[in-house]
């Protein structure tokens, strides 16, 4: 998705596909004979998305970023920002919730802002998602054998033991850190932090590449 | 006492003695208290023979964009700047009396002038006064620049006094906001916000600066406008409408029966009049025009149609959920327009042009979006369009002129008088339209009286009605008109308000007084808050708590300012009363005194859709 007029017809598309052409009116109709209610825009399925913004490296964009979110409503699921390797610009994986249309719109706002520099729907698209988690689970001499195994197991790392708890580092994608998190449940979990997915969409395409300078 | 470990590090954000950041805040903190500056200015009528501040390049960079006026207000922080202004005589200062008339004023500035308006302000509360004035140009897409003063930076969040975040009140309601703490940074931010401001989709830009900024001595110079737009590479405005999609359009034009073209704000902005006009005769669509998009056509254009919505014309809101084909140019679907969504414009398939692709899509679903400037859109697709022959609209123009024989009258049926021989405020609007020969710039309020303008009053020219349309400021009309008169000084303007908006920004009439603006006041004085009691009448069951609101003896009040005025409460005082008024050579106030019960009509409930108007309402006539 771009912020160019052209790429505007995929809210058109989705239009045309949700509210099938009406036959046409008489000359002059009455409108108290009931006519067709007209579609709202959206109203889709719900599902998760992930959007891709490169935006200017400069104080107050993350501020900009989720203070828009708020103010149009839009939910954050988890907001992941970090430097590329172009010096002036950031990188942000903004996941959030909503229809397709929706978030379309929540794109077309985020270009709005004039720090932001590209945005892109991952969703749709072939591509590589990671989130990174730690997790400080509660050990006693006759668990910590079974923690560090499960541990092992599931394709953690240990990266701190103490007497009362270990931390383990875990990574992959948001279901395979769901995954994790609920085998070390029943021991307990101390504390929990985790990054938000970050994604990078497959192939030789390059969405910092694709930013006009 | 002994300080444990835990209080000193409790206090570790006390800078150490003797250190940089200590220094810098000890300075600040003097520097607040105006005992010594540590900037040397050598006052000399001459400039340049003292050394160049930030409040320099500030005055200097809004020369370079073309500033000739601003509305401003000063206090502690931004003195430094007001130390300099009278060495920069080409800008014309206009103190006003309250930070939000000097936003409304900046905006009203810009609306008449299609220029950038300029309006500051200090910290904490100057700036905090001037929010509603930026929100009020951000939801109608107004360019103005607004520029406050800050507590010098090494106070910034320490709670200093007068200070507030406004960058932080200011960011969503802004198009682009800076906090600037370094002088060198002033050309550069400067020029962008005039750039953003103006360019696109224009909209307000706020400048915090910091009071040691403006004190800083610099040497910054000032950019190119090539430098300026390489600077912003998230910023590129879409200005050519895709080819694909025009053609796309041509199509739909070119298939419709029953089309109706809605222009909006966006075809003032883009200043494509003039296209608009010679598009919509060769494809022979009706025009019908939102609030803010009133004098896209000249209104007596054989396809003027009228203004649509709420308070719109029976016949436009007809023709719109007849449509087969809506052709939306700058305009937002704003639910004033739409009414209930569901039932909008059931028939009409919709080719939505605005410049903003958020707007597209954002409250209706559209068949064919165009995002690009409407004068650019609309030259590229007058070559692609068919042209219609009159004989083939003429089944549906004929049903337009039925409708809208059945639908445009008035509530003075020719007397003048609305009931009770009470002066009626259509009638009054109207005739002040004619009076100034439809040749003036008109500033509604927001109510009853801001519909009475838009439906009455006969535009002929753009960017000569001025009106709060997306945040419905009431207040906005005084000093907006104080903004426009000093812009297009050869247009006589007129204020059209209700006595609630009158008395909320009334301390603007000693700044007409003091800097000599000839703004025509015309207050309609129902002692109500009109549209409050409206839809109490008809939405709230006539539970009319808080709509009766006492005024002043307006005559006194002008009286007291110096400024010449009269009172009108029959039909027949009515002209003479707008001649008093146009025979004054500087600002005037005209009192009409209306019906209390006067309501405006048509009316679409919220909520309801375009086909539920309400006509009329108990014993009206």
């Amino acid at each position: 998705m771009t912020a160019q007029g052209d790429t505007a017809t995929t809210a058109a598309t989705a239009a045309n596909a949700a509210a099938p052409q009406v036959a046409a009116a008489p000359q002059g109709a009455p409108a108290h004979t009931a006519p067709p209610a007209r579609a709202l825009p959206g109203g889709g399925q719900t599902r998760l998305h992930r959007l891709v913004a490169i935006v200017v490296d400069r104080p107050g964009v993350l501020n900009r970023v989720s203070s828009l979110m708020r103010a149009r409503n839009f939910n954050i699921d988890s907001l992941a920002v970090s430097r590329t390797d172009r010096s002036g610009s950031s990188r942000m994986t903004i996941s959030l919730h909503g229809d397709d249309v929706a978030v379309e719109q929540a794109a077309k706002q985020l270009y709005r802002l004039i720090d932001v520099l590209k945005v892109q729907d991952v969703t749709s698209e072939p591509s590589v998602e990671h989130e990174l988690a730690l997790v400080k689970i509660r050990v006693t001499d006759g668990t910590r054998a079974d923690v560090l195994k499960l541990i092992e197991l599931m394709r953690g790392r240990v990266l701190d033991v103490s007497t009362e708890a270990v931390i383990a580092e875990v990574s992959g994608t948001e279901s395979e850190v769901d995954n994790f998190v609920a085998g070390v449940r029943d021991f307990g979990i101390k504390e929990l932090v985790r990054t938000g997915a970050v994604v990078m969409a497959r192939g030789s395409g390059s969405i910092e590449e694709a930013v006009k300078r | 006492m002994t300080l444990t470990k835990r209080d000193r590090a409790r206090r570790s954000h006390v800078p150490a003695a003797g250190s940089e950041h200590a220094a810098a805040v000890e300075r600040a903190q003097r520097e607040m208290l105006h005992e010594g500056s540590s900037t040397v200015s050598v006052r000399t009528a001459e400039h340049g023979t003292r050394p160049r501040i930030g409040a320099d390049v500030v005055c200097e960079a809004l020369l370079r964009q073309g500033v000739d006026v601003m509305f401003s207000y000063p206090g502690g922080v931004i003195l430094p700047l007001y130390d300099i202004l009278g060495d920069y005589p080409e800008l014309r200062h206009v103190l006003v009396r309250h930070e939000q008339g000097g936003a409304h004023a900046a905006d009203g500035y810009a609306r008449a002038t299609g220029k950038v308006g300029v309006c500051m302000g200090t910290s904490g509360p100057g700036a905090t006064n001037l929010v509603t004035g930026i929100g009020t140009a951000m939801l109608d897409s107004i360019p103005i620049v607004a520029i406050t003063g800050n507590v010098p930076s090494a106070l910034i969040g320490k709670d200093a006094f007068q200070e507030i975040d406004i960058n932080g009140i200011t960011l969503p309601m802004t198009k682009h906001n800076y906090l600037v703490r370094d002088a060198d940074e002033l050309p550069r931010v400067i020029a962008e916000a005039f750039h953003i401001a103006r360019s696109g989709r224009p909209g307000p830009v706020h400048i915090d600066i910091t009071k040691d900024a403006l004190q800083q001595a610099t040497q910054a110079v000032h950019p190119s406008d090539d430098e300026v737009v390489a600077g912003l590479p998230g910023f590129r405005p879409t200005m050519e409408g895709n080819y694909k999609q025009l053609k796309l359009a041509a199509a739909e034009l070119a298939a419709a029966e029953r089309p109706v073209i809605l222009a909006g704000h966006g075809v003032l902005h883009a200043g494509a009049e003039a296209d608009l006009q010679a598009f919509a005769e060769k494809v022979n669509a009706p025009v019908a025009w939102t609030l803010l998009g009133v004098g896209a056509l000249d209104e007596r254009h054989p396809l003027a149609y009228g203004f649509m919505g709420m308070h719109g014309w029976k016949h436009v809101n007809r023709a719109i959920q007849s449509a087969d084909l809506l052709f939306a140019v700058g305009m937002r679907f704003d639910d004033r327009v739409t009414g209930n969504v569901r039932t909008y414009a059931p028939y009409a398939r919709i080719v939505h042009v605005d410049i903003d692709p958020a707007e597209i899509g954002k409250n209706v679903a559209v068949e064919v979006p165009i995002v690009g400037d409407a004068k650019r859109v609309l030259r590229a697709m007058l070559p692609m369009v068919e042209a219609v022959p009159p004989a083939r609209r003429q089944p549906y123009f004929d049903q337009l002129t039925e409708w809208r024989r059945d639908s445009e009258g008035t509530s003075w049926h020719g007397s003048g008088a609305w009931r009770d021989g009470y002066l009626s405020a259509d009638y009054v609007v109207q005739r002040i339209g004619e009076l100034t020969r439809h040749e003036g710039i008109y500033v509604g309020d927001v109510g009853q009286n801001q519909m009475w303008l838009a439906r009455y009053a006969g535009f002929r020219h753009p960017n000569t009605h001025l009106s709060s349309g997306g945040l419905g400021t009431m207040g906005y009309a005084v000093p907006a008109a104080m903004g426009a008169a000093l812009g297009v000084p050869e247009r006589e303007v007129w204020a059209i308000v209700g006595d609630g908006g009158f008395q909320m920004t009334s301390q603007e009439l000693m700044t007409l007084v003091q800097d000599e603006i000839p703004v025509k006041i015309a207050i309609f004085d129902n002692k109500k808050l009109g549209m409050i009691r409206q839809w109490q009448e008809i939405i709230y069951a006539g539970n009319f708590h808080s709509a009766a609101l006492l005024g002043p003896d307006y005559l006194k009040l002008a009286e007291a300012y110096g400024i010449p005025a009269i009172k009108a409460s029959k039909p027949e005082e009515a002209d003479d009363a707008i001649r008093f008024a146009q025979g004054i050579k500087g600002p005037a106030l005209v009192w009409f005194e209306i019906a209390g019960e006067q309501n405006v009509f048509p009316m679409m409930p919220a909520g309801k859709g375009l086909s539920d108007l309400i006509e009329e309402w108990g014993t009206a006539e």
